[in-house]
C-alpha cells in the first residue's frame, strides 16, 4: 500500500491505509468510539452523533463521516466530547422505553451498555413522546417503536444489503418512526423476514417473534412428545450467549440443555440436509439431462424463496422443488416417528431450533400445513432457545455434552455445511461427483466454492460434465444474479442463494454480535464440525439410505415427492384477499374468477356475474341429488394467478381454465358437478 | 455575426423606448404579497375602471399596443416595494409621487388630481409619525431614503411578468457578457473578487463555491437556486422571485456558465404560489425569447431550468436535504463531506445559491466587482436585505449596506420602537432578534455595532436569512426563545439525535420556566443541552437551533432567573406566573367578578373590596375582562 500519511490519535501516530473515514483509523488504534448508526457494511448515515471526536484542537466532527487526512490530530475523549456523548445518551434514554429487565435485548443492548460505560448515572430529561403501538403481526419480527433510537441501521440493511426496502422512516421530525409503507404491518408488505434488521438493531426495537410460550406449553403437557431438530448454524453461535466465543461448537451442550428442558427427542436438521442434497442433486441431474429449466436455484432459504416469489416470478420454475431441510425434517419425522416412538401422530410436537427468523414464516406457509397439521409446529430462534435455557437456570457452559438421538440425529459433514454460504453447493458436489462419475471420490473438499464474497462463481468438471456454479449471499447480490439470468447474460447450471450475509451463520435469529469478525469465526466453526465428523458425503449417511430403502424408494419417487417436494406461488399481486361472492356451508366446488387488471379488461367481470347467476338459477344442488339442501358451489373473485398472458382465468376446483369464457367455465363446472352426483336410488 | 438572442435584446430595448415615449403617465401599483393582502388588486381594478370612465386610454400590456401616436396612461403591477406596513402603495411617474394605504375609494381623486392635473393628493402621502412631516416620495421618506436598494432596485419598478421590461432595463446583458465574452474562469474570478458571500445564512464566499464546482471534471453539473425560504417572518427571497424573477434567472445563467452546468433547478416552497408562477413564467418567456435553452447567445451552450416545488419543510433549505428532496427522497440532510460542489444532486457537482445571492450576480457582472465592493465592509461586501418586523413603526423589506448599524435600521429606517399599542416611544427598545430561528438577539449594547457576517457571529447571532424582529420592553425574552424553539422543534427533520431529542427537551424545559416549575438545575441543563446540540448536530439548522435560547440566556439571564427563583415574569407575559389581585382603590364592590369566576376564587360583600384566593384562582382572566373599573391587576 502506498504511503498515505499518518494521523495522530490521542498522541500516537497511526498510518492511513485506505480507510474511508477517521472512525476506521481510530478502531485500528484499539479505541472503541461509540456508535449506533455506523456499520462498515452499510452507507454512512451520520445521525447518532456519538462518534464525535476533536480534530486539530476544537474542531468537533463525526468521525464516521470525516475522511482521514494526513497530519490530523485526533482526540477521542476530551471534556467536550465526553459531554456530547453523555448528553446524547441521556437524550435517547429520555424517550426510550426503559424496560430493561423484561427486554429481549437486555445485556446485549448498545444503549444499555454505552449508558453504563459512559457513566450516565442520572435521569435529567423527561419523557416527551407518546406511547406508540407495537407491530407484532408478522410471524417473524416484532417492532417496538418505543424502544427505537432511529439510527436507521435496519432501513439501510434492508435496502442496501437485501435490496428489499420494506421499511423506511415514516412521519415527520419528532414523530418519526421506522415503518412499512402506509403504516402497514410487516406481514402485509414485501418483508422477506430475513431478520437482518434484527441483527443490526442496537437496541430491543426489532426482535425475533418469540415462540417460547408455545414451546413451554408443549413441554409442560405430559401427553405430548416434544421433538427438537437443531439447524447446523445454531451449534456455532448459541454459546456466545453463554460466554463462549463465536464459532466454538457446543452441539453436545445444546442436546443436553434440550433434554433438561424436557424435550423427548433431540435430532439434527443436518440429517434432513443430507436428504435434501440427494433429492436436490437428483433433481438437478435430471434437469441437466432433460434440458432444464436451468439454472436451478436452491430453495433452502425461505427469505430467498419469498424474494423470488415477489420479484422474479418468471424464475419460480427455476427454484428447486425440494422443501428446505427444516420442512423435510418435519415431514419425515411426523411420518415415521409415531411408529418408532409408539405415539399417536397428533401428540407429536415438532420444534425446530433455527438461526433464522424467516423459518418461522416458512413453517406457517400453507404448503407445509396439511389438514390443519403443520410439519413443524414451532420455530425457536437460537437466541430464543438461549432465553429458555436461561429461564430454566441451566448453566450452559457447565453442561456435559450429550449425543443426539437416532436415527434422525445422524448426519454427515455435508449436511452441516448448509449453514455456510457455499455449503449447499459443496454438499451437492460431494454427492454429484460420485453419482455422475460412478466412482468413489477420495477428497471431499471443494475449496473453490468456499469464500466470503457475496457473489462467487466456480466451474467444476465432474466426469464428462462441466458445471458452472454460482454461490450468492445477501439478496442484493441475488437480485443482480437474477437480473443476469433473466437477461441471458450468464449460463450457470446451479445457483445457491442464502439471504443472510455469509449464510445462515449470520441469520436473523442468531445471538446479536457486535464483534467485527463473528461471521468468519462461525463459518470456520462449521467447517471444523465437518472435519470432526466421521462421514462427509450425504450419500454415506446410513440412516438416509435406510429411509430410502424403507420408505422413499428412490430419489424423486412418488413418495419422495409427496413428502419432500413442494411448489411456490407468485406474490407480485394481491393475494389472500379474495372477495367472496357466494359462500356455502357445503363447500363442495370452488369457483374462482380472477378480477385482476388484465383479466378484468378481458371480460372476467362478466364471466363472474354470469357464473354466479348460473349457479343460482340452475339449482345445481338439486340437479345432483341434494334436493332441498344448501347450495354447494362457492364463487370467489380473486386477484392474479400470475398468468396474465392467458387472461381471463377461471379456476374450478383447482382446474385452471386459461383464456376462459363463460361457456368453457360452465363445461368444467358441469363436469365437476357430475362427481358429486348421488347414485340414483 | 450577431446571434439571435443578442438581436432580441437590442430590438426589445428599442421597442420599449418607443413605447415608453408615448406614455403620458405611468401608474405602478405594488402587487407584492403584502399589498395584495391589503387590497392592491382591487385598487388596480379601480384605476382601470376610473381611467377608462374618464375617457382616457389605459394600457396594461405595453407591447401589445403598437399605436405609438396616441397618449396613454400605463397601468402596471410591480413586485414588493418593501414598505409593506403602508400598503397598498401606488407610484405615479413622471410626477414621482408615492401614495400609501390607498383604497379603491381614493382612486377617483388620484386620477382627477394627479393623473389629469399634475397635483398631489396630500392626505394620501406618507406622514412621518414622529416628526409629522409629509413626504412626497422615496427620496423624502426616511424608510427609503436611508436604504440602499441595489438588489431590490428594480423590484417595485419593473413589471415582473414582462420580460421586455426587464430587458429594456439592461436585463440579460450580463448573461450575454458571461456567455459570449467571458471564460468560465473569468466568471468565477469576477464573483470571487466582488467579495459576494452567500445570503442564505452561512456567508460562504460565492466565488469560491463556484470555483470548487468549476474545477470538477464532469460532463454533468447542476445549479440550484435555493428559494426554500423557511424562516418565520423572512420574505426577501419571495419578494425577489415575485418582484424580479428574471434577475434571479439571469444570475442562475451566469452561475451555470461559471461552473459549466447545463441544467438548473429553482427550488421554491409550495407556500409561495405567486413566486412559483412568476418563476415559471419567466423561464417560459426567456426560452421563447431564445435567451435560455439551446445555443445560448450563439455559444453552443445549453441551459434548462426547472422549477421544483418544495413541500414546505424548513430543513429543505439545508442544501443536502434540498437535493434529497429534488431527487424524490426524504428531505433529510446528509453529512458533509462530500460537499455538493464535488458530489451533489444525483451525485454530480452542484452549486446551491440562495435567491438573493443569485440576484446580486448580474449586477456584479454589469458593473464590475469593484463597484460591488463600494458598499459594505471589508469582509462583507455589498448590501443585504432584511425583513424588518416587530415593534417598529415601519415594518417591511429593507436593503442596507453591510456595516449599517442597528440604530440606523431601528430608529431611522424603522422609524423607532413602538409600544404594544403601536405608538412610537422614545425609550422602548429592548432587543432585536436577528437571523430568525438560527440567530440570536442583540441588545442596546450592540445598537452601534456595524452589522456584518463576522461581527454578528462574534456576538452570538448571525445574518441568517435576514429576519430582523424588533422587540420593545414589554417583550418576555423567555417567550421569544420559546417561540423559536417551538419552531425548530417542529421543523427538526428527526435524523440526528441532538437536534431531534434535544430540541424536544429544550422546549419542555422552556415550558417549565414559563409555568414556574423550573429550578436552577433546569437552567443549567438548558444551557448544557443547548451547547451539545450546537456542537454535535448534523446540519447547520441543528447546530444553530439552540441559538435563540443560548443568546437570550446570556443576555437576559436575569429574566430567566426571575421566572425560576422569584416566580415572576418581569414583563408579566407569562400567565402562569401572574399574581392576580384586586386594586383596593379601584374596586367598587360591584360583585361582577365574583359572579363570573368559574372556580369561585373571588369573595367579597356588595360594595366592599373583593379579594382573590390565589390557591383557587386558575388565572383564566375572566374577572379582568368583566371588571369595568380595571381593578383586576396582574394580567
Amino acid at each position: 500500500m502506498e504511503n498515505q500519511g499518518t494521523i495522530n490519535i490521542n498522541g500516537v501516530d497511526f498510518p492511513i491505509e485506505g480507510e474511508r473515514n477517521v472512525l476506521e483509523v481510530i478502531r485500528k488504534a484499539n479505541i472503541e468510539v461509540p456508535t449506533f448508526c455506523y456499520h462498515s457494511e452499510l452507507s454512512v448515515y451520520g445521525a447518532c452523533r456519538l462518534c464525535m471526536v476533536d480534530i486539530n484542537g476544537g474542531n468537533i466532527q463525526a468521525s464516521c463521516s470525516t475522511p482521514p487526512e494526513p497530519g490530523m490530530v485526533i482526540k477521542t475523549h476530551t471534556e467536550q466530547i465526553r459531554k456530547i456523548r453523555k448528553v446524547n445518551l441521556e437524550l435517547l434514554l429520555a424517550n426510550h422505553e426503559v424496560s430493561c429487565p423484561s427486554c429481549a435485548r437486555s445485556n446485549n443492548c448498545k444503549l444499555q451498555d454505552l449508558s453504563r460505560r459512559l457513566g450516565v448515572d442520572e435521569k435529567r430529561f423527561k419523557k416527551t413522546d407518546k406511547i406508540r403501538p407495537i407491530d407484532n403481526l408478522s410471524p417473524s419480527i416484532v417492532y417496538d417503536p418505543n424502544k427505537c433510537v432511529l439510527c436507521g441501521d435496519c432501513i439501510r440493511v434492508c435496502k442496501e444489503v437485501q435490496s428489499v426496502g420494506a421499511i423506511d422512516f415514516t412521519n415527520r421530525g419528532a414523530d418519526t418512526i421506522v415503518g412499512a409503507a402506509f403504516g402497514k404491518s410487516l406481514n402485509e408488505v414485501e418483508c422477506v423476514y430475513c431478520g437482518q434488521c434484527v441483527s443490526v438493531c442496537p437496541v430491543g426495537a426489532l426482535t425475533p417473534k418469540s415462540e417460547t410460550t408455545e414451546v413451554w406449553k408443549a413441554l409442560h403437557d405430559p401427553s405430548k412428545k416434544v421433538i427438537a431438530q437443531i439447524a447446523p448454524a445454531v451449534r456455532v453461535a448459541i454459546g456466545e450467549g453463554f460466554g463462549m466465543s463465536a464459532g466454538e461448537t457446543s452441539m453436545g451442550q445444546v442436546v443436553s440443555a434440550l433434554r433438561k428442558l424436557g424435550f423427548d427427542q433431540v435430532y439434527d436438521t443436518s440429517f434432513a440436509a443430507d436428504l435434501t442434497v440427494i433429492e436436490e442433486a437428483n433433481e438437478f441431474i435430471k434437469r441437466k439431462a432433460e434440458g432444464g429449466p436451468l439454472p436451478q436455484f436452491t430453495s433452502c432459504c425461505p427469505s430467498w424463496v419469498k424474494f423470488t416469489e415477489q420479484y422474479f416470478t418468471d424464475l419460480i420454475p427455476h427454484l428447486s422443488s425440494c422443501k428446505s431441510p427444516q420442512q423435510m425434517f418435519g415431514s419425515v419425522a411426523k411420518r415415521i416417528l409415531p411408529e418408532i416412538l409408539g405415539v399417536d401422530p397428533k401428540d407429536i410436537v415438532m420444534v425446530s431450533i433455527m438461526p433464522c427468523t424467516a423459518k418461522k414464516f416458512e413453517a406457517k406457509r400453507e404448503e407445509f400445513i396439511h389438514e390443519g397439521e403443520a410439519e413443524v409446529d414451532h420455530v425457536l430462534t437460537t437466541e430464543g432457545l438461549g432465553r429458555m435455557i436461561d429461564e430454566a437456570g441451566i448453566q450452559f457452559s457447565k453442561l456435559e455434552p450429550e449425543s443426539l438421538d437416532l436415527p434422525l440425529g445422524f448426519k454427515t459433514g455435508g449436511g452441516v455445511l448448509f449453514g455456510n454460504s457455499g455449503g449447499v453447493t459443496e454438499a451437492v458436489l460431494r454427492y454429484a461427483s460420485e453419482k455422475l462419475t460412478g466412482k468413489k471420490i477420495e477428497d471431499h473438499h471443494f475449496e473453490l466454492v468456499r469464500g466470503k464474497d457475496g457473489m462467487r462463481v466456480a466451474t467444476v468438471k465432474l466426469g464428462e460434465v462441466t458445471l458452472k456454479l454460482a454461490m450468492v449471499h445477501s439478496l442484493s447480490n441475488a437480485r443482480k444474479v437474477c437480473k443476469q439470468v433473466m437477461a441471458g447474460e450468464v449460463d450457470y447450471d446451479f445457483i445457491e442463494v442464502m439471504a443472510c450475509p455469509g449464510g445462515c451463520i449470520a441469520g436473523g435469529g442468531q445471538p446479536i454480535s457486535f464483534e467485527t469478525d463473528f461471521k468468519a469465526k462461525r463459518t470456520k466453526g462449521l467447517y471444523k464440525v465437518d472435519t470432526m465428523l466421521q462421514l462427509h458425503k450425504p450419500q454415506d449417511n446410513p440412516y438416509v439410505k435406510e429411509l430410502y430403502t424403507n420408505l422413499l424408494g428412490t430419489p424423486g419417487s412418488k413418495t419422495a415427492h409427496h413428502l419432500l417436494h413442494t411448489h411456490y406461488h407468485g406474490r407480485r399481486r394481491i393475494t389472500n384477499q379474495n372477495l367472496v361472492v357466494r359462500d356455502t356451508a357445503a363447500h363442495k366446488i370452488n369457483v374462482s374468477v380472477c378480477v385482476g387488471t388484465n383479466c378484468y379488461i378481458k371480460g372476467s367481470q362478466d364471466i363472474l356475474t354470469r357464473l354466479n347467476k348460473y349457479v343460482v338459477e340452475n339449482k345445481l344442488s338439486d340437479r345432483v341429488g341434494f334436493q332441498g339442501q344448501e347450495e354447494m358451489v362457492d364463487v370467489k373473485a380473486t386477484f392474479c394467478f400470475e398468468k396474465c398472458e392467458e387472461a381471463p382465468l377461471v379456476s374450478i376446483d383447482n382446474i385452471q381454465i386459461e383464456k376462459a369464457t363463460f361457456e368453457k367455465a360452465v363445461e368444467v363446472l358441469e363436469r365437476q358437478l357430475e362427481k358429486y352426483k348421488m347414485p340414483a336410488e | 455575426m450577431i446571434d439571435v438572442a443578442t438581436k432580441t435584446l437590442e430590438m426589445v430595448t428599442e421597442d420599449y423606448k418607443k413605447s415608453i415615449e408615448s406614455i403620458t403617465k405611468k401608474v405602478i401599483i405594488c402587487a407584492g404579497t403584502g399589498c395584495i393582502a391589503s387590497g392592491a388588486l382591487e385598487v388596480f381594478e379601480a384605476f382601470k375602471t376610473e381611467i377608462e370612465s374618464q375617457g382616457l386610454d389605459v394600457i396594461i400590456d405595453l407591447h401589445k399596443e403598437k399605436d405609438h401616436n396616441k397618449e396613454h396612461f400605463h397601468l402596471s403591477e410591480s413586485g414588493c416595494q418593501g414598505f409593506c406596513a403602508m400598503g397598498p402603495l401606488v407610484n405615479i411617474y413622471p410626477d414621482k409621487v408615492l401614495y400609501v394605504k390607498v383604497t379603491p375609494t381614493d382612486v377617483k381623486e388620484i386620477v382627477e388630481t394627479t393623473l389629469m392635473n399634475h397635483d398631489v393628493v396630500e392626505r394620501l402621502l406618507y406622514k412621518n409619525p414622529t416628526t409629522g412631516d409629509i413626504n412626497r416620495n422615496h427620496e423624502e421618506i426616511p424608510f427609503y431614503k436611508r436604504q440602499k436598494r441595489v438588489v431590490l432596485g428594480e423590484c417595485g419598478y419593473v413589471d415582473p411578468e414582462d420580460i421586455e421590461e426587464y430587458i429594456s432595463h439592461g436585463g440579460y446583458l450580463a448573461a450575454r457578457k458571461a456567455y459570449a465574452e467571458m471564460t468560465d474562469v473569468e466568471v468565477c474570478q469576477t464573483i470571487l473578487a466582488s467579495g459576494l458571500r452567500g445570503r442564505g445564512g452561512g456567508g460562504f464566499p460565492t466565488g469560491k463555491k463556484w470555483e470548487f464546482a468549476r474545477i470538477e471534471n464532469n460532463e454533468k453539473k447542476y445549479v440550484i437556486c435555493n428559494g426554500d425560504e423557511g424562516d418565520p417572518g423572512a420574505f426577501m427571497d419571495r419578494s425577489l422571485m415575485e418582484g424580479n424573477p428574471h434577475r434571479v434567472l439571469e444570475g442562475m445563467m451566469i452561475a451555470a456558465k461559471g461552473i459549466g452546468a447545463d441544467e438548473a433547478y429553482v427550488y421554491v416552497r409550495l407556500e409561495y404560489p405567486l413566486a412559483v408562477k412568476r418563476m415559471k413564467l419567466a423561464i417560459e418567456d426567456a426560452m421563447e425569447a431564445g435567451i435560455l435553452g439551446e445555443n445560448i447567445f450563439g455559444t453552443g451552450k445549453t441551459l434548462h431550468i426547472h422549477v421544483m416545488e418544495g413541500a414546505g419543510a424548513f430543513v429543505c433549505g439545508e442544501e443536502t436535504a434540498l437535493m434529497s428532496s429534488i431527487e424524490g427522497k426524504r428531505g433529510m440532510p446528509s453529512p458533509k463531506p462530500p460537499f455538493p460542489a464535488k458530489c451533489g444532486l444525483y451525485g454530480k457537482p452542484t452549486i446551491i445559491n440562495n435567491v438573493e445571492t443569485l440576484a446580486a450576480v448580474p449586477l456584479i457582472l454589469r458593473n464590475g466587482s469593484d463597484w460591488f465592493r463600494e458598499n459594505g465592509t471589508a469582509t462583507s461586501a455589498g448590501t443585504k436585505t432584511f425583513a424588518l418586523t416587530g415593534h417598529v413603526a415601519n415594518t417591511g423589506l429593507i436593503e442596507v449596506p453591510f456595516g449599517t448599524t442597528l440604530r440606523e435600521i431601528v430608529y431611522n429606517i424603522g422609524g423607532g420602537v413602538t409600544d404594544d399599542a403601536g405608538n412610537v416611544t422614545g425609550e422602548g427598545f429592548k432587543a432585536v432578534q436577528i437571523g430568525g430561528p438560527s440567530g440570536g438577539c442583540l441588545t442596546e449594547a450592540e445598537l452601534d455595532l456595524p452589522l456584518d457576517y463576522d461581527n454578528l457571529i462574534k456576538v452570538g447571532a448571525m445574518v441568517g436569512s435576514g429576519g430582523l424582529v424588533v422587540m420593545n420592553k414589554q417583550t418576555c425574552m423567555v417567550q421569544i426563545a420559546r417561540f423559536f424553539m417551538e419552531f425548530t422543534q417542529n421543523e427538526s427533520c428527526g435524523k440526528c439525535v441532538p437536534c431531534r431529542e434535544g430540541t424536544k427537551q429544550m422546549l419542555s424545559m422552556l415550558d417549565s420556566v414559563i409555568d414556574g416549575s423550573a429550578n436552577q438545575r433546569t437552567l443549567d441543563l438548558l444551557q448544557e443541552t443547548g451547547e451539545v446540540i450546537k456542537m454535535a448536530s448534523l446540519c447547520g439548522l441543528g447546530k444553530t437551533a439552540p441559538s435563540p435560547v443560548l443568546s437570550t440566556m446570556e443576555k437576559f439571564r436575569g429574566e430567566y432567573e426571575s421566572h425560576i427563583i422569584n416566580k415572576v415574569c418581569p414583563t408579566s407575559n407569562c400567565k402562569a406566573l401572574a399574581v392576580i389581585t384586586i386594586d383596593a382603590e379601584l374596586c367598587i364592590g360591584c360583585t361582577a367578578c365574583a359572579r363570573k369566576c368559574p372556580v369561585h376564587a373571588i369573595s367579597g360583600e356588595k360594595k366592599q373590596l373583593h379579594t382573590i384566593d390565589p390557591l383557587i384562582c386558575t388565572k383564566c382572566g375572566i374577572c379582568a375582562s368583566v371588571c369595568k373599573f380595571n381593578a383586576v391587576i396582574g394580567f
